[in-house]
């Protein structure tokens, strides 16, 4: 058994004053251990209100898990006590966020950030030895131990980013969440630090979530791929069922039709129509049905169930063929 | 559906299609103290200003010592004071000159903390320097000395206490205009209407202004109550509005010898100066919640 | 290429910081020709938005000339200088600060006509910006929104339709897609380019985004610190790279494709600093795998590798 996560039929919904917005609805997803997988998707999707449910971070009042498990390591998260949770967040599961600049700390010193995690997580270790840990760690993420004493003001967008992956893998966490952690970085930088993961996910053979809108990015980094659109997880699969570009959900399809080529000529881009639906009214049917180029009828009015082939899974009537799930066979 | 869903669609088809002062207006009904401090501010003003057209101000300050000192009565609503003068009218004659003064100051401070704010945020550099650095010389200024100065010079007069107000109030005004303007001045929509042509005074007020008066309708707001209270606290020490000219500050100063025989004769100025402020900031804080939707519970 | 629209001449702005003089765009020489599109490309703080601000007089240049049909346009003053209004137009990245929120769409859209087009009487501003919305693809019912109310895409459609309402001929595109999902991207580049053919416009599309500048330019230049590395046609370009820095741009960039996943990249290493006071010679050399002694010497110049192709590499001398 090397299910690290399993997400069964998660609901999110967030209530604000004016609207109900219905962040997720009905995500299942399975991680292994030392598995990456990609969560494409574009804004709205339900990417981080995922990754979020899965820390029990979720913005107080406002957000709600209203139905669905998770189970890390085959345990129920919501029925964990307080120090059990305390332990599983940042040690055993971890978070990188999008933006280097406002995640850190502008007043610690990088080093004593990166320290902090070891005094919460592992109280038995003695200082010196701590200290040789966040040397090691920094030594791993490219920065030379000396400038373990500078604040983050010091450090270049790169470099922050950086130190969250320090502060995300000092504990060795099974899971890892990056969280769109190379969107704010250029091109060059991006490289670098894709890079990076790549190597660290290998050398502590830690579990990675990688959010993401750029399909690219998930074929450079990741075994396989969960597609997400208004909450709802429309593909999955591994990275050589869905980039083989055989058999794809239409809105992955879109997606691979938006992004310009850069080995041949074309004269126009083939955009999906339509805009993003609105969380807060969403369509009867097949979520997807008013851009879709294939909708039916059936689309408007039914929920396509997840038909699956192999370890492809699709939620759209065109796959009606490939027969339902095939449960607990995973 | 839920009746809630209904009314969640019927709300929200409301929101579309509103203006963002539509908006404003929105949320601003949506907190009561607010809407009531609104109406009650409106309630005063209205009957405070309306008053010379069923009151007769001789009335106001002729004396009549047979009549002092009575409690209120059907005659004299809220009482006669000590020269027998009823205290009604010249509470509601007082109001134009508390709640007025109010407005006239906080308005004219209004118009100069606008000129100047903008004038320095806008343009800034040197600009900026010279104007901020006398408002700091104005600022640096107690509202009770400049009163008192003006009133040397002048003579005690309305006139001296509305430019001291204005003098030792706009400065204030002005430092959060400018500073609203200065974060508009870089957006976006400030270069596009630059690069189409727009004259600076174009844009200040059809782009800057109208996205930066917010935080200073809010401050003028707050400011209304406070340079209330300082008149009152002026004519209260005599160097406000003269008497027998009926300030609810001065009123209450005229008053303050018998208030110990007689405490309704300063418990009704005394509340209504109360309840006047009050009301001013919970519209502020209103306006204030209004204006950032980011303040929702 | 066709006629020349736009000349670019050693155009150069320094900014005064703290620290020293901080050279933003140095000595930069551009062509941009009729019904044209020049994409830049260049990460954060190559100088890119500031030769668009540049283009579009919102900033002050230092040094050098811009030419609109051989007439400098840096030194009008009175009608002349309102004539470059009407010429030179821009977009904006940001389509939720680029939009005055107080404005309803049909004024932000009239507002240009209004500021410096033609007196119209009102019924006939009305149609003018009907017609406008509808050549970006925004219904009528779209008039009386205000831009909080509008996703995305259709608030980057309010700002294309602004930029078109003086008629230009040129209009600077600032990043214009990058804030917007992918998507509705393709729409808008959709639109873009079919506005270009329609009304032979010359766009200079500024960018970081490689898809992108790939499928809209005809000419594109790389920037580096201020400077201009490499210029070629699109093609020639993508498939014959010349400077190191492009080459690693090209070469690092993620591509839906998993042939290229595990092919060995040649990772740059090192990070762009912001060229305060810079060292004479290529800016590029700290990071650059090929850089000699030769590099650090002086100035070096674009030369010529190919057929409209230039680029400033010491190993092209």
């Amino acid at each position: 058994m090397d299910e690290i996560l399993k997400i069964t039929d998660l609901y999110v919904r967030y209530h604000t004053d004016d609207a109900v917005v219905h962040a997720v609805n009905g995500v299942n997803m399975v991680i292994h251990k030392g598995e990456a997988m990609g969560l494409v998707g574009e804004t709205g999707a339900g990417k981080s209100t995922t990754a979020l449910s899965v820390l029990g971070i979720l913005p107080a009042k406002v957000g709600q898990i209203e139905a669905g498990r998770i189970e890390y390591n085959g345990k129920d998260v919501s029925k964990m006590n307080k120090k059990e949770l305390r332990a599983m967040r940042g040690k055993r599961i971890s978070m990188i966020f999008q933006d280097p600049m406002t995640s850190l700390n502008p007043i610690i010193t990088v080093g004593d950030q990166i320290m902090e995690m070891l005094t919460l997580h592992f109280k038995h270790l003695s200082h010196q030895e701590k200290e040789e840990k966040v040397d090691r760690i920094l030594k791993l993420v490219g920065i030379p131990a000396e400038r373990k004493n500078e604040y983050p003001f010091q450090f270049s967008g790169g470099m922050k980013q950086r130190v969250g992956i320090a502060i995300a893998l000092i504990c060795e966490p099974d899971l890892l969440i990056a969280d769109e952690p190379t969107t704010a970085l250029d091109v060059t930088i991006q490289a670098q630090i894709l890079q990076l993961m790549k190597e660290l996910k290998e050398e502590l053979n830690t579990a990675m979530i990688m959010i993401t809108h750029d399909l690219g990015i998930v074929a450079e980094t990741c075994d396989s791929v969960s597609v997400m659109y208004a909450g709802e997880i429309v593909e999955t699969g591994t990275v050589e069922d869905v980039f083989e570009r055989k058999n794809n959900h239409p809105y992955t399809q879109g997606l691979f039709n938006c992004i310009p080529k850069l080995d041949a000529e074309e004269e126009r881009l083939t955009p999906i129509e339509g805009f993003v639906v609105d969380p807060t009214h969403l369509p009867c049917g097949c979520k997807f049905h008013e851009r879709c180029p294939y909708a039916t009828e059936r689309c408007e009015k039914e929920l396509p169930g997840d038909y699956q082939r192999g370890t492809h899974k699709m939620k759209c009537f065109r796959y009606e063929q490939w027969g339902k799930e095939t449960s607990g066979n995973e | 559906m839920s009746k809630k869903k209904v009314k969640e669609m019927e709300e929200m088809a409301a929101q579309a299609n509103m203006s963002q002062m539509g908006l404003i207006w929105h949320r601003f009904k949506k907190n009561k103290l607010a809407v009531i401090g609104l109406i009650a501010l409106c309630v005063l003003i209205l009957v405070c200003f309306t008053s010379p057209i069923y009151l007769n101000y001789e009335k106001v300050i002729t004396q009549d010592l047979l009549n002092a000192y009575k409690s209120p009565s059907r005659d004299h609503i809220l009482g006669t004071d000590m020269y027998g003068r009823d205290l009604l009218a010249r509470m509601l004659y007082g109001g134009i000159y508390s709640l007025g003064s109010g407005l006239i100051v906080v308005a004219a401070a209004l118009v100069l903390g606008v000129l100047f704010g903008s004038i320095a945020g806008y343009f800034g550099g040197k600009i900026d320097t010279i104007i901020m650095r006398f408002i700091d010389i104005f600022m640096a200024i107690p509202a009770l000395l400049m009163t008192m100065t003006l009133v040397v010079v002048f003579g005690q007069s309305i006139y001296s206490l509305w430019l001291a107000m204005i003098i030792t109030q706009f400065p204030g005004l002005a430092r959060v205009v400018r500073a609203s303007i200065m974060t508009i001045r870089d957006s976006e929509y400030v270069d596009a209407a630059r690069i189409y042509g727009a004259p600076v005074g174009k844009i200040l007020i059809k782009h800057i202004l109208p996205n930066g008066i917010g935080p200073v309708v809010v401050s003028a707001t707050m400011m209304l109550g406070s340079v209330i209270l300082t008149i009152a606290g002026l004519g209260f020490l005599g160097i406000g509005i003269a008497s027998p000219t009926p300030e609810w500050g001065t009123i209450l100063s005229e008053v303050k010898d018998y208030i110990r025989y007689y405490p309704y004769l300063g418990i009704i100025p005394g509340v209504a100066i109360g309840i006047s402020v009050l009301c001013i900031n919970f519209v502020g804080d209103g306006i204030r919640d209004a204006l950032d939707p980011r303040t929702k519970k | 290429m066709s006629k020349t629209l736009i000349e670019v001449k050693n155009l150069t702005k320094y900014f005064d910081t703290p620290k020293g003089k901080l050279h933003a765009v140095e000595k930069v020489n551009l062509k941009i020709g009729e019904g044209e599109t020049l994409g830049v490309v260049g990460e954060s703080g190559c100088g890119k938005t500031t030769l668009g601000r540049t283009m579009t007089r919102l900033v002050e240049p230092t040094g050098g000339e811009v030419l609109l049909d051989g007439k400098n346009i840096l030194n009008l003053q009175g009608k002349a200088k309102n004539e470059i209004y009407h010429s030179i137009q821009m977009v904006f990245q940001d389509p939720y600060s680029s939009l005055n929120p107080r404005l309803s769409v049909g004024n932000i859209i009239e507002d240009p006509i209004k500021t410096m087009g033609p007196k119209m009487p009102k019924g006939e501003l009305h149609d003018k910006v009907l017609e406008l919305m509808d050549v970006v693809g925004l219904q009528p019912r779209y008039y009386n929104t205000y831009p909080h109310e509008l996703d995305g895409g259709r608030r980057q459609r309010v700002g294309l339709a602004r930029a078109l309402a003086l008629e230009p001929r040129f209009i600077v595109c600032d990043e214009p897609v990058s804030a917007l999902d992918v998507s509705i991207q393709a729409q808008i580049l959709n639109l873009l380019m079919d506005l270009q053919r329609e009304k032979n416009l010359s766009y200079m599309f500024i960018t970081h985004n490689l898809f992108v500048v790939k499928h809209i330019s005809d000419y594109i230049v790389v920037m580096y610190m201020g400077q201009v590395v490499e210029y070629a046609a699109k093609k020639e370009l993508f498939t014959n790279p010349a400077h190191p820095y492009t080459k690693a741009l090209l070469d690092v960039i993620p591509q839906p494709d998993l042939s290229r996943r595990n092919r060995k990249k040649k990772i740059l290493y090192g990070e762009v600093s912001s060229p305060v006071n810079p060292k004479p010679g290529c800016r590029f050399a700290p990071r650059c795998p090929y850089a000699t002694s030769k590099c650090t010497g002086g100035e070096i110049p674009l030369t010529e590798v190919g057929p409209n192709h230039v680029c400033a590499c010491t190993l092209y001398e």
